[in-house]
């Protein structure tokens, strides 16, 4: 009777202690180094903003963005599109990785990665462009 | 043989234990993905938060 009560006590607080792990779930994106980055494509995104409203950038399926199409920019300004895409694109990676190892699991980057390509397509305003599965798509 | 009940219940509890640990918190993770989307593309305007205040000095 005692070892089935026991077991029982044993039981009901491995599920009490598992409420306590799933509050703990929540990621932790507040750190320095992430907090870094995120200045620094916050910056940027004054700079694209037009272009993602012009439909010369789009939204990649693995989040990333990429050159849609040159043509709805300047021959003189495609120089400068081309290295802030780079810039954006090498802090997104940036960004992926920093997360997974800020919360002890390098190993989670590429789905951070997919979690945030779906995230970004979602929140995208009306007008921009996205990859789908077939290609390009206007939201 | 109540020694071995006891045994079996703890066998069974253990994988329960790490099994919390190695999944990927999806729904956390959508959670800080939507946090940080609002603040690169700011939009939500006007409702800055005290940490991001917080952060920026000790960065200099």
């Amino acid at each position: 009777m005692k070892k089935i009560l026991f077991s029982l006590v044993v039981l009901l607080s491995t599920l009490l202690a598992s409420q306590f792990v799933a509050a703990a779930a929540d990621l932790e994106v507040n750190t320095p180094a992430i907090s870094a980055i995120k200045g620094s494509m916050q910056a940027r995104h004054g700079q694209l903003a037009a272009h993602y409203a012009s439909g010369a950038i789009g939204l990649t399926k693995d989040g990333m963005i990429a050159v849609r199409d040159a043509n709805a920019v300047p021959l003189k300004d495609r120089g400068a599109l081309n290295s802030a895409v780079a810039a954006e694109n090498a802090d997104r990676a940036k960004l992926y990785k920093e997360i997974a190892v800020a919360n002890g699991h390098p190993e989670w980057q590429p789905e951070i990665q997919s979690t945030f390509a779906g995230r970004w397509i979602d929140k995208a305003q009306g007008g921009w462009y996205y990859q789908g599965a077939g290609g390009w798509v206007q939201k | 043989m109540k020694n071995w009940v006891l045994g079996l219940v703890g066998a069974l509890l253990l994988p329960a234990c790490v099994t919390i640990n190695i999944y990927f918190p999806a729904a956390a993770a959508e959670k800080a993905a939507d946090k940080i989307i609002d603040d690169v593309w700011q939009l939500k305007n006007g409702a800055e938060k005290p940490n991001v205040n917080a952060v920026e000095p000790a960065a200099k």
